[in-house]
């Protein structure tokens, strides 16, 4: 079976995000950008696939700037046999994104795919769940194992409870959390022999999407400072401050 | 082979967030255990990371000086006993074969070592004998088809580990210079070769140096580096240049550490309802260290590149690595004073540097040897000049 995985190229995660001073957004100049964490999660699960002989074929998609070439070579250095780029400057939503992967999905035929439950920059937590929507594919989100079984997967879901045990059938969806796996670093032998694997590109018209966002951004802000803590004398005074100052009792 | 700039870049990226995420984590209990968990050496392997010097042509990953250095420099971030791993088969274990071994000898050994399947230890140092060649004592007398070594070997870095030593040995007795010296590839586990219990040490825990007794250890004809008698004292010399260059950029890096450490703790810590930081004489120490850092960063640099246009570059690397690991030596210093007390408790990192980058201005050639290789460079030029 193929496995398709959709990378994102977002900010790194160890990088102090700046908003930008007009309030449009966040600094991007000369900022150091890596791959969706959870998305790397998602890559390394399907090279555990085909290491385990379930999966013949891993494609890693990425849609974004130039430089998102970079991302998709991290991951055919990872192990993904070839990439392919959809060449889009500026903003894309949750929405375009599913879109242009359903066209992706319906012109390389994969059994799975297998997405980042959400992309560090915007926590939308929205894609997985709108491709299989559009798709009309099974979906196991938040996935923290998954087997592979005869058309179909057992996947074992982080919910708010514990953990879910569900069964899909396949061709299906899965979004990955934090604890599928963790990660490989990719060997240089791997990162010089990525260079020479295939990345196909193409750009949103090729996909019949139109990306033209469909939200506008208002303003961006950074998060309150917090406020010094205060010490209180006894109980009565902590009752009465969340009362009537807190006024969360 | 020099690497195209993305492909280098993400290599280096790999390599930091290797030191950042799983190493540094890690630096504690080495220290306290004195051993590194066995997973890593194989995480490092599978990284290509004990190929890094060797050719691509004997399965290593062929990085040219400049390209090295910057690899040193990122894995200087962290316990140098991680860097020691590596250090041997990309350093003085493996250059000696790279540099004069013969063609079989490159095909019998490079590949094992680039893959970390065998590790490389190099064998020169004596109970009377370091940089002084003369003094060496170890014996490899003829016999028959092969030779048979004696003596003693002293502080030999991942002796414990390796699978094969390069063994500097006297092949011709009445020859008492560096002409009598040969190099030896010797098998670890040949008959006659014994262990010392490994030393303890003041840093860099987790590196284990012990003594390598040879007594009566035969080995073939063709263990003999190049196949040349008389040449092994030259060899050394030549592996022990390259070697300078990357012990330097490891004291670049961790110097880089130290200062970050320094401003973490300089940003932190309030005396008199004021963060250190903003006290002039503690920016004095980070602009000093920094200044340092900067220098050396950028001598190791042009002298790697100097090394690949292939000038000689004895002088500079010895240059390269005296200032360097004797700016490593102030850096760790000045980190300790701007943390005060805390800089003097094994609970901070800076501590333990401070322990570990002593060990920089002494092995591979002391400071004291540098400067007479600097002097001795300088003054031949002078002479050829005039």
């Amino acid at each position: 079976m193929k496995v398709l995985v959709p990378v994102k190229r977002v900010i790194d995660y160890n990088v102090k995000v700046r908003v930008k001073a007009d309030q449009t957004g966040v600094e991007l100049a000369n900022v150091k950008m890596s791959m969706n964490p959870f998305d790397e999660i998602a890559i390394e699960e399907a090279i555990r696939m085909k290491e385990a002989g379930k999966a013949e074929e891993v494609i890693a998609v990425s849609i974004g700037p130039q430089q998102a070439q970079e991302t998709i070579r991290t991951a055919l250095a990872m192990g993904a046999d070839r990439g392919v780029h959809v060449l889009h400057d500026g903003v894309v939503e949750p929405l375009a994104v599913a879109k242009m992967l359903k066209a992706i999905v319906e012109k390389e035929g994969p059994t799975v795919v297998i997405l980042g439950k959400q992309a560090i920059d915007d926590d939308c937590n929205q894609t997985g769940q709108m491709l299989s929507a559009l798709l009309g594919w099974s979906q196991a989100t938040f996935a923290s194992k998954i087997e592979v079984g005869d058309g179909e997967l057992t996947v074992t879901r982080e919910v708010d409870a514990g953990l879910e045990t569900i069964k899909v059938k396949t061709p299906a969806i899965v979004t990955t959390d934090l604890r599928l796996n963790e990660p490989r670093y990719a060997s240089l032998p791997n990162i010089m022999k990525a260079k020479k694997k295939p990345i196909e590109a193409m750009s949103p018209a090729d996909l019949g999407v139109d990306p033209t966002p469909r939200l506008a951004t208002l303003k961006v802000v950074e998060p309150a400072k917090r406020a010094g803590g205060v010490k209180v004398a006894d109980v009565a005074e902590l009752v009465s401050k969340l009362k009537n100052e807190a006024k969360v009792i | 082979m020099a690497l195209d700039p993305e492909t280098l870049g993400q290599f280096i990226d790999t390599v930091r967030r290797y030191v950042r995420e799983r190493l540094i984590p890690l630096e504690e209990q080495i220290s306290r255990d004195d051993a590194i968990p066995e997973e890593i050496p194989a995480e490092m392997a599978e990284m290509g990371l004990y190929g890094l010097s060797i050719p691509e042509e004997y399965g290593g990953i062929g990085l040219t000086m400049a390209e090295e250095v910057l690899i040193g420099a990122e894995l200087g971030h962290t316990a140098p006993a991680f860097r020691s791993l590596i250090g041997t088969n990309v350093g003085i274990g493996s250059q000696g074969i790279v540099i004069d071994g013969t063609e079989e000898q490159k095909r019998e050994y490079l590949p094992r070592l680039a893959s970390g399947e065998l590790v490389g230890s190099f064998c020169l140092t004596e109970p009377d004998s370091g940089s002084d060649a003369a003094s060496l004592k170890t014996s490899a007398r003829r016999d028959g088809n092969g030779y048979v070594l004696n003596g003693t070997k002293r502080y030999i870095t991942n002796s414990t580990r390796a699978g094969v030593f390069t063994v500097m040995a006297r092949t011709d007795l009445d020859n008492k210079g560096a002409g009598g010296i040969s190099a030896f590839l010797v098998d670890a586990k040949s008959d006659g070769i014994a262990l010392g219990r490994p030393y303890k040490k003041m840093g860099q825990q987790g590196t284990h140096v012990a003594d390598v007794i040879f007594e009566d250890v035969k080995v073939p004809a063709d263990a003999l580096i190049g196949g040349v008698e008389g040449q092994g004292f030259k060899t050394a010399m030549k592996v022990l240049d390259r070697g300078r260059l990357h012990l330097a950029s490891v004291c670049v890096g961790m110097a880089d550490r130290l200062i970050d450490e320094s401003l973490a703790f300089a940003t932190e810590r309030k005396q008199f309802d004021t963060v250190l930081a903003e006290f002039q004489l503690i920016q004095a120490m980070l602009a000093d260290s920094r200044t340092e850092q900067y220098a050396a960063d950028t001598m190791v640099r042009d002298a790697a590149a100097k090394y690949d246009a292939g000038e000689n570059t004895a002088m500079v690397a010895a240059c390269a690595k005296y200032y360097a690991s004797e700016m490593a030596g102030r850096v760790a210093d000045r980190a300790v004073q701007i943390h005060g007390g805390a800089g003097y408790i094994s609970d901070y990192a800076v501590e333990r540097f401070y322990r570990d980058v002593r060990l920089f201005r002494i092995y591979e050639g002391t400071s004291q040897i540098q400067q007479i290789v600097i002097a001795r460079n300088m003054l031949r030029t002078w002479k050829e000049a005039h």
